[in-house]
């Protein structure tokens, strides 16, 4: 039987940049994991995908990455995405560096 | 130092104009990134979990004070003002942005630098014993043949896409510190008849099959080297396995032919094109060569160590722990720690970099080496300037004394930077390293050699760890594989894994454990870890990682 789908978010790193950004609702992409579109169904979810993939001026490496809701928006399953929304944990830098200034 | 011809200068302002035009051409959209992916590897940019990721090489880890100095710009510039030294005597920068890379690359070209073969299906970085030129037990310098191999290598046209990436090392020494049995092609020079040639081994790898090289010729004479070398890229070049990447390696190849199919067909190539080498590298070593002369090496009273050797305990500790013998009686190898407990291992701040590039040119004769081990060596001190070095290095946050002791970890990016890794790497180092500096242990444990990977690539060495850990996803969760008994020298073994791993809280309980029941059973100070390990093998180690833990479980 094929595992049943879980929710996903887009993600991918910012072309000139390099750091982790996710696709919005509304085609945009933001580097806030809590406002990234929430996919809860899989046809959508690979049409979402080929969107991002179709922006390569903007983006690299565009993929699903697994999510569940949290209070205020999409959160990481899994520690590595964890590590994505946040930064490295040897220095204050990354993510976590730029959301606290 | 090896100083660029000009066409070396001209070769790299080039590469750097071309990829300049690749940049804009990837930015303007003219390039896709299926199209651009290879251009950037070619130059060393990756892009990794957070940020992209610039390599620079450090040929066979030998680098000016002024070179030191422009990475510290560089840091300063266009990154977080700090770079990462790594296993391969290269030193990366983590947070560059697409846009500023080729800035970054003319700032190395104008130092005589480039990221040129730091990946890719290449001949990677000429990896050299980082006391070259320097160690007491040296028969020759290895980096005039490292210079060679680099020349010849660099745009080599059959080798530019080898069925995967190719990794050469030299030692100059009997005592092996450039793991060369763990290299695609090791070399060590040997003396044979009055002759001096080259112990060639092949085969050897880390990675997710890890392999001890083996020797497919104990002695080429030394004006050979190179035919000999090309020889066996050649034959591994059309042999080896293109159809699986994790096949691919010469290592596999080696085991799969057996080595000593793979030494007839060397030998068959090495006789077709032995002819075709018709001196002129030959030439070119001279002049290599005259270029790693020595320095004229100071000459005067080591009274002023002597006396702060007897006066000073914190300054003997550390001259105890992080000196080694030079081939000239009055001076010193000093190895600088970029090992602070508690610190990334292998970083150097911007503000570090310029102090040991003015240590190196005030002291060390404008030379500074990288380590395989994450670490700096000033190769040449005179004795009576160890007191000035050693005051300097506290100023700047760099006289740990603890080279090769448990808390000199090796440890890879894991996935704090690498998008590859299943698991973090640093901040276990780092919690180790911690842990044993409260107990005020590693003096009395000693010798001990601790190498972490973020993943199964081993980019961390950890099978040639005493202890080694491994950091793996296991459903969701990192988790740390032990294994003992690996050493990266001339007695090379692979580490044996100890059974089931432990979770992030697990593991530096777990290491203390095995380090506990090594002080219990060894049979003296003199005793290494190492030692106790092949003497006693795995039994009382495993007891103490599983059993014990059981025990106060209960
Ligand atoms: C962060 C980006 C890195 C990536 C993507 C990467 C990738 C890899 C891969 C895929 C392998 C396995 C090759 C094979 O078995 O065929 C490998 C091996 C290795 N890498 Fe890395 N690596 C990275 C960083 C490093 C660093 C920071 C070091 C030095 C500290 C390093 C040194 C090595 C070494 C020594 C090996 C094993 C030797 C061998 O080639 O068998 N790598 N790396
Ligand atoms: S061992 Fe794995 S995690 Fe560590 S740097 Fe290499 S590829 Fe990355």
């Amino acid at each position: 039987m094929p595992k049943p789908f879980t929710p996903k978010v887009v993600t991918a790193n910012d072309l000139v940049e390099g750091d982790v950004i996710y696709l919005t609702a509304d085609d945009g992409w933001t580097r806030d994991m809590r406002e990234a579109e929430l996919i809860t169904d899989e046809a959508h979810a690979q049409i979402r995908l080929l969107h991002a993939e179709s922006l390569p001026l903007q983006v690299v490496g565009a993929y699903l990455a697994d999510a569940k809701q949290g209070t205020d928006g999409p959160v990481p399953t899994h520690f590595r995405e964890d590590f994505r929304r946040t930064g490295p944990s040897n220095y204050f830098h990354g993510k976590q560096a730029e959301t606290a200034e | 130092m090896y100083s660029y011809s000009d066409f070396d200068a001209a070769f790299v302002a080039e590469r750097n104009r071309q990829f300049r035009a690749q940049v804009e051409r990837r930015l303007d959209g003219s390039l896709t990134e299926d199209e651009f992916k290879p251009l950037r590897l070619m130059n060393g940019l990756y892009l990794q979990l957070h940020a992209y990721m610039l390599r620079v090489a450090i040929p066979y880890g030998t680098i000016s004070a002024r070179q030191m100095r422009q990475l510290a710009h560089i840091a300063e510039t266009w990154d977080k003002g700090y770079g990462h030294f790594t296993t391969r005597q290269n030193i990366q920068y983590n947070w560059p942005r697409l846009k500023d890379v080729p800035e970054m690359l003319d700032a190395l070209a104008e130092v005589q630098m480039h990221a040129i073969q730091t990946s890719g299906n290449t001949i990677r970085n000429v990896t050299a014993d980082h006391f070259a030129g320097a160690a007491a037990d040296e028969v020759e310098d290895p980096r005039p043949y490292a210079e060679l191999i680099r020349q010849w290598s660099t745009d080599h046209p059959e080798f530019q896409f080898l069925p995967r990436k190719f990794k050469v090392a030299v030692s100059g020494s009997e005592h092996d510190r450039a793991v060369i049995a763990f290299h695609d092609i090791g070399l060590r020079i040997v003396q044979k008849d009055g002759q001096t040639g080259f112990e060639v081994v092949v085969g050897g790898g880390l990675g997710r099959t890890p392999m001890i090289g083996k020797v497919i010729n104990s002695f080429v004479p030394k004006e050979d080297l190179l035919a000999y070398i090309e020889a066996i890229v050649s034959v591994y070049n059309l042999l080896g396995r293109r159809d699986n990447k994790y096949k691919a390696r010469i290592k596999i190849t080696v085991h799969e032919h057996g080595i000593d199919d793979i030494r007839e067909r060397v030998e068959a190539r090495y006789a077709q094109i032995r002819p075709t080498f018709e001196g002129a590298d030959q030439q070119m070593l001279g002049a290599i060569k005259s270029q790693f002369a020595l320095p004229k090496f100071k000459q005067a009273a080591t009274d002023a160590y002597d006396s702060r050797y007897e006066n000073d305990v914190l300054f003997r500790s550390w001259a105890d722990t992080n000196l080694t013998a030079h081939r000239d009686a009055d001076h010193s190898i000093v190895t600088i720690s970029l090992k602070k407990h508690g610190a990334t291992p292998g970083d150097a701040s911007a503000d570090q970099m310029r102090a040991m590039a003015e240590l190196a040119e005030l002291y060390g004769y404008d030379e500074l080496r990288i380590s395989h081990e994450q670490n700096v060596i000033l190769p040449h001190v005179h004795k009576s300037d160890l007191p000035a070095v050693y005051d300097a290095l506290r100023e700047a946050e760099l006289a740990t004394a603890n080279i090769g002791l448990v808390s000199d970890i090796i440890a890879c990016p894991g996935m704090d930077y690498c998008a590859l890794a299943t698991a973090r790497s640093i901040p276990i180092a780092q919690e180790i390293a911690n842990r044993f500096d409260e107990l005020k242990m590693e003096h009395d444990i000693g010798h001990l050699k601790i190498k972490i990977s973020g993943c199964i690539n081993a980019c961390g060495h950890h099978h040639v760890g005493h202890i080694g850990i491994l950091g793996l996803d296991r459903g969701g969760v990192e988790t740390y594989q032990i294994t003992l008994g690996g050493d990266g020298t001339e007695g090379a073994a692979l580490g044996t894994r100890t059974g089931p791993g432990f979770s992030a809280e697990e593991i530096v309980p777990a290491i203390e454990r095995l380090v506990e029941a090594y002080m219990d059973h060894r049979e003296g100070p003199d005793e290494t870890f190492l030692a106790a390990y092949r003497r006693l093998g795995m039994e009382p180690f495993k007891a103490a990682l599983y059993e014990d833990a059981r025990a106060e479980a209960a």
